[in-house]
């Protein structure tokens, strides 16, 4: 932990933005350069960055949760996204998509299993980076 | 179809989620217990698909077959999967008793399970890549386990442990590389034929001791072997039998596929290399064991020495060796960890695996001594039990071939396990307690008790079905061994017909946009 109030100020805006810029190249992902790795490594930034500032307590409480539990629940999302193919017959890891309000013209909003499994991939990212930095801030 | 080949890696890596969420409670050890039965019922079902139809095979995403990922199963991955299955419900069952709050606090059973899903998936995969990866799953839960409580020696057997590996891993990570940059394709079934029209093939035999290398220093081959009795000894008893028993074969598993699959293209080369270390591995391993003086140390190197066995199998490579590297994996994985949970109760109620501390066993547990006779006789090779049929199976196969100096030593390093064995069965059970303690099985609670002796006895009887019903067993070595040896069906059943045409079309797509 660093005792500035430099730091401490300008971490505020820094950690919303980096969270918020990391949803947004999770987002992208599919057809960008982006996805749930990269996602999960600038987001975790973000809190390590709180964690320099303010100190790893502080972040676990603004964590709300335990990283670990986040990895673990990203592990499930990201396998669950695999076994939904089951519902539609499909092998393991198939696609499926939902094209929300198609019409003839316009294909609407995709929404696939794919994003669930890049979604799975930030929290495992996220929370395995917080893990072993929080140990390692709180060590020294 | 698709789905009980993807079964055995979604159970285990499913139970590694919940069972981690509820660690804090009781319901988690349970669930890894649940979890590990449901995986051993997926691997049967799975068993009795591939009796059924031969090797069958899925495309994961529905990728076809040289592009996507192919999970595959033959009759040798099939019964892999079924031991792991076994030894995994059996060593989840044990640490019921063994594990303590701490260590599930820490998440041993998410942990257990992700090594269970690695394992699996190293058995499953029919793509040399995705073999890397799930390698890696393996690298990193296994390293989890073995630190999983933080002792000194703990962290000093695991550096070494995790340094080798990663060596091990960046040499076969490299050899897959050159493999592709030479042959274009990942897939191991189109691999087999994609070998034999590279032109270079000096650079192939090159890239075929890589991986001798890289998964000889997994299993725990001569000269690569000493990050194992490093190591072994260190964490927890469970943590041990699931390492002894499924780990170091997944390395020999690796070796036997590869260098049945791919790299047959210079036999006499390859194979004669496998054959020399195979002997070394076998007399370095015996000779190591019997300097040591701690049951598990002994143990470890024996590891080492029987992993010389099945690649004596796989290095002579005629029919009858591969029957007995596939019946010498099978059994050696049931009585090595079985060995190691022996160990572990010795440890709870005597005091120690050093065998200078410990004695009386014989006297106050005899129950034990029975427990540990049998799976120690059968890794020594007495009649009738199951290792006498592996050893007698590869001893054969030697002299048919006329190698009467590798059948010699495979004799005489079995002479030298039961010399191990009779010295552990000498100090620890036989000569009383130095301390005067007197090692009674009632000195664990009922619950305890119950935990860690049904597994050992369970498995001590599977011993006992292999070693005095072993032609079933035997027959069924040979139909894996002739898939092994004649791999059309396995390349059919990856790659097909219809599936070969798509490939061959969405190739010529790709060339028409270049």
């Amino acid at each position: 932990m660093m005792n500035s109030i430099i730091l401490n100020a300008a971490t505020r805006l820094l950690t919303a933005l980096l969270l918020l810029f990391s949803v947004y190249m999770l987002w992208r992902g599919h057809n960008l350069p982006g996805g749930g790795f990269i996602g999960g490594l600038i987001g975790a930034t973000g809190f390590v960055l709180h964690a320099i500032a303010m100190g790893a307590e502080a972040t676990r409480k603004a964590l709300r949760h335990d990283p670990q539990n986040i990895a673990m629940i990203g592990l499930g999302v990201a396998l669950f996204a695999g076994v939904f193919a089951a519902f539609d017959g499909d092998a393991f890891f198939t696609g499926q998509w939902l094209f929300f309000g198609a019409t003839e013209t316009d294909k609407g909003l995709p929404i696939s299993t794919v994003l669930m499994f890049d979604v799975g991939v930030y929290l495992v990212v996220f929370g395995a980076i917080l893990t072993l930095v929080l140990a390692l801030e709180e060590e020294v | 179809m698709s789905w009980i080949l993807a079964a055995p890696i979604i159970i285990p890596f499913a139970t590694a989620v919940f069972a981690f969420l509820f660690r804090a409670s009781l319901l988690g050890r349970w669930l890894s217990v649940a979890g590990t039965a449901a995986l051993l019922l997926a691997s049967a079902i799975l068993m009795v698909e591939v009796l059924d139809q031969g090797v069958i095979a899925a495309q994961m995403g529905q990728w076809a077959a040289p592009f996507g990922i192919t999970l595959v199963a033959d009759l040798l991955s099939a019964v892999m999967v079924v031991i792991t299955g076994i030894t995994g419900l059996a060593v989840a069952v044990y640490a019921l008793g063994d594990i303590d709050q701490g260590k599930e606090q820490l998440g041993y059973h998410a942990l257990f399970q992700v090594l269970l899903a690695g394992v699996c998936g190293a058995f499953l995969t029919g793509d040399i890549f995705n073999l890397y990866v799930w390698f890696e799953v393996m690298l990193i839960s296994s390293f989890g386990l073995l630190v999983l409580g933080g002792k000194k020696e703990q962290l000093d057997g695991g550096i070494k442990y995790v340094t080798l590996n990663l060596i091990s891993t960046i040499l076969f990570l490299a050899g897959v590389g050159l493999l592709y940059g030479l042959t274009g394709t990942l897939n191991m079934a189109d691999l087999h034929s994609a070998v034999r029209a590279v032109e270079n093939q000096g650079l192939l035999l090159v890239i075929a001791v890589m991986f001798i290398v890289a998964f000889g220093v997994k299993a725990a081959l001569f000269p690569l072997f000493f990050w194992l009795p490093a190591s072994y000894h260190t964490p927890a008893f469970s943590v041990s039998a699931i390492f002894a028993g499924l780990l170091t074969k997944v390395g020999v598993y690796a070796l036997i596929r590869t260098f049945t699959l791919i790299f047959t293209t210079d036999v006499a080369y390859t194979h004669t290399i496998l054959l020399w270390i195979a002997g070394f591995t076998m007399v370095t391993g015996v000779l190591g064991a019997a300097a040591m003086n701690d049951m598990r140390r002994i143990l470890s190197f024996h590891i080492v020495s029987q992993i010389g066995y099945m690649i004596l199998g796989l290095a002579l490579y005629t029919p009858l060796a591969i029957v007995g590297a596939v019946f010498y994996l099978v059994h050696h994985i049931i009585v090595k960890a079985n060995l190691f949970l022996v160990a572990g109760v010795a440890e709870r109620i005597a005091g120690s695996t050093d065998l200078d501390r410990i004695g009386g066993l014989y006297r106050y547990a005899p129950f034990l001594g029975l427990l540990f006779l049998i799976p120690a006789f059968s890794l020594a090779g007495f009649p009738p039990l199951s290792g006498f049929w592996a050893k007698y199976v590869l001893v054969k196969a030697s002299l048919d071939i006329g190698n009467y100096l590798i059948a010699g030593v495979a004799l005489a390093v079995g002479l030298l396990t039961i010399y191990s064995m009779t010295k552990i069965w000498g100090y620890a059970f036989w000569k009383p307690h130095p301390r005067d303690v007197e090692p009674r099985l009632s000195r664990l609670s009922g619950h305890d008790r119950a935990a860690l002796l049904i597994p050992i006895a369970s498995l001590a009887a599977l011993t006992c079905v292999i070693g005095f019903f072993p032609e079933p067993f035997v027959q069924f070595a040979e139909r894996s061994a002739a898939q092994l040896l004649d791999p059309t069906a396995y390349i059919a059943a990856v790659l097909g017909d219809a599936d070969a045409g798509q490939g061959a079309a969405a190739l010529a797509m790709l060339e028409d946009v270049k």
